[in-house]
């Protein structure tokens, strides 16, 4: 494959990208800049002090898109990037992250991404961020994103994290303070292969009256890998809090699931679920009986909770 | 033709020894009938609808499908040379859609109308459900209607159903019997039902009666339902003398 063609192929797996894209974009490749648009509402400018950019959102932006996606296909690039959004009031807005890796050298290539996002009040943020690495190299592939965001009040995030294959490393840091009436909803997808580790840190403060979050995060671990979840969900107001881990065990590999709901009120009301198991053999008999392999009903299911 | 010949199972038991659930049971079973397998519980009902759909391994006997001996098939070539049949208590799926499933036993997606159809015919208001998780938000009742959508999705020319009354309310109980009815009357499918209801039973062009692992009787609605009292007595004093 060539380089155009690797490119290519990472922009549409983490940012389901086949063309340039509307709206406004950054496009980082291999610790460069390779592209950028800005819009009337959606300005983009480096940082002076440290790698990343700043990202400002103008108050009453709708319906707009923004998509800055991380490519590395260049051997033993480390970098840290720190980003930060300004999303301004009643704004309607996608943000399409993500870091796509195609190591095949030998030197390990990491990306640390911390992204901070000051969300003003009454806007709705959809952030997707997926990972993906790839490669024949012996280098290790490596991304540890750090989150943090503030939202205003009556403010909604939904906030998609997806890391499906090929990152062998990752620490996951997300902390989130939903002011009164904010809303959060997120959703993170894991599979980790090989003796591939993901350690996810997320923490979500409801903070002002009528908070509400829902924590919802599946992982399939095969191989040998190791996945450790701790997901807290923090209610300092009358607030609600759903956390739910499900994750599938396969083969040789080890989870750890540690949700922790904290009510410094009265009116919190806070709920978590958590289980870990291996795919029921009825589960892929059902499916066996409606005409699919146990291989195709095993892939259907793992694909299922991920989706 | 579904032709089952001296099909045993057995596992072990106390002492080394060995408890026949499935002992010796030959039977055929024609195109387009409506059949229903009743008896006591623990009589091997189940087992001999899991040994023809291939989940239970028959240590004895050959299973014909249309003349093709299907005894080492696999569920899955079971399933795709035309059996299909619906678990008494059907796993849950997180993850998969009420919609996901039924496009999976069609072998094609679904138009929406369609699949709409398959849960009507179950009793349930459909657009409450397509898009949502067979996970364990849903009630007993409600999963397992949908896995009985899922088996009229598939469409085979072999249909089992075990114990497909079990946890399902009055309403649709009554709208369930008339589907069977319906797919008896309107296509040569053949119906597998395990039941223990008289309503379910009295449908049937045949009823065939399994206790104690062996074909205990056959015959006419008419002909097994008075004799089915006699064969709970004896096995309940069955069941007393083993205590």
């Amino acid at each position: 494959m060539g380089n155009s063609d690797i490119r290519k192929d990472l922009l549409a797996k983490i940012a389901d990208l086949h063309e340039m894209p509307q709206g406004a974009y950054n496009i980082r490749e291999n610790s460069k800049a390779s592209g950028r648009k800005n819009t009337k509402n959606i300005i983009i400018t480096n940082k002076t002090d440290k790698p990343g950019i700043d990202i400002v959102i103008l108050p009453g932006t709708k319906k707009q898109s923004l998509h800055i996606p991380v490519l590395i296909t260049e051997t033993g690039i480390k970098e840290m990037v720190y980003n930060d959004f300004f999303i301004g009031d009643d704004c309607d807005v996608m943000i399409v992250a993500g870091c796509g890796i195609h190591n095949e050298g030998d030197e390990g290539s990491a990306h640390d991404g911390v992204h901070a996002f000051a969300i003003g009040k009454n806007s709705k943020v959809k952030y997707i961020e997926k990972h993906y690495g790839e490669g024949k190299g012996t280098g290790e592939r490596v991304m540890n994103p750090t989150m943090t965001a503030r939202l205003g009040e009556g403010s909604v995030l939904e906030l998609e994290s997806v890391q499906i294959g090929g990152i062998d490393s990752t620490v996951r840091k997300t902390t989130i303070i939903a002011e009164a009436g904010a809303e959060v909803n997120l959703q993170e997808r894991l599979m980790t292969d090989g003796v591939q580790s993901v350690t996810s840190d997320t923490e979500v403060v409801l903070d002002g009256p009528g908070a509400k979050a829902r924590i919802n995060s599946r992982s399939v671990a095969k191989g040998d890998s190791t996945q450790v979840f701790y997901p807290r969900m923090v209610g300092n107001a009358d607030c609600f809090g759903h956390v739910q881990c499900d994750s599938i065990i396969m083969d040789n590999a080890k989870v750890r699931s540690i949700p922790e709901i904290a009510a410094n009120s009265v009116d919190a009301r806070l709920v978590h679920e958590a289980a870990i198991g291996k795919i029921a053999g009825d589960q892929i008999n059902k499916l066996m009986t409606l005409g699919l392999t146990a291989e195709e009903a095993e892939e259907k299911i793992l694909s299922g909770l991920l989706k | 033709m579904l032709r089952l010949e001296n099909i045993s199972y057995h596992v072990p038991s106390e002492g080394g020894k060995r408890e026949a659930i499935l002992d010796d049971v030959s039977l055929t079973i024609p195109d387009g009938k409506y059949i229903v397998i009743t008896g006591p519980n623990g009589g091997g009902k189940t087992t001999l609808a899991k040994v023809i759909m291939g989940l239970v391994e028959s240590d004895a006997g050959k299973i014909y499908l249309d003349e093709t001996d299907i005894t080492g098939y696999t569920v899955t070539e079971r399933a795709n040379a035309g059996i299909s049949y619906g678990f008494q208590q059907p796993p849950r799926f997180k993850g998969l859609t009420v919609k996901d499933l039924l496009n999976i036993a069609a072998g094609r997606k679904l138009k929406t109308a369609e699949a709409c159809d398959y849960l009507t015919k179950v009793g349930l208001c459909a657009a409450d459900y397509l898009t949502r998780e067979v996970d364990t938000s849903l009630s007993g009742g409600e999963v397992k209607r949908i896995e009985i959508a899922t088996i009229l999705a598939k469409n085979a020319p072999v249909m089992i159903f075990d114990e497909p009354e079990a946890g399902i309310d009055l309403w649709s109980f009554n709208r369930l019997t008339g589907t069977f009815r319906e797919i008896h009357e309107s296509s040569g499918v053949t119906l597998i039902i395990i039941s223990h209801q008289e309503r379910i039973i009295s449908q049937a062009d045949e009823v065939l009666l399994i206790a104690d692992g062996k074909l205990a009787g056959r015959g006419t609605p008419d002909e097994i339902l008075p004799t089915i009292d006699g064969f709970s007595r004896r096995s309940c004093q069955k069941i007393e003398a083993q205590m």
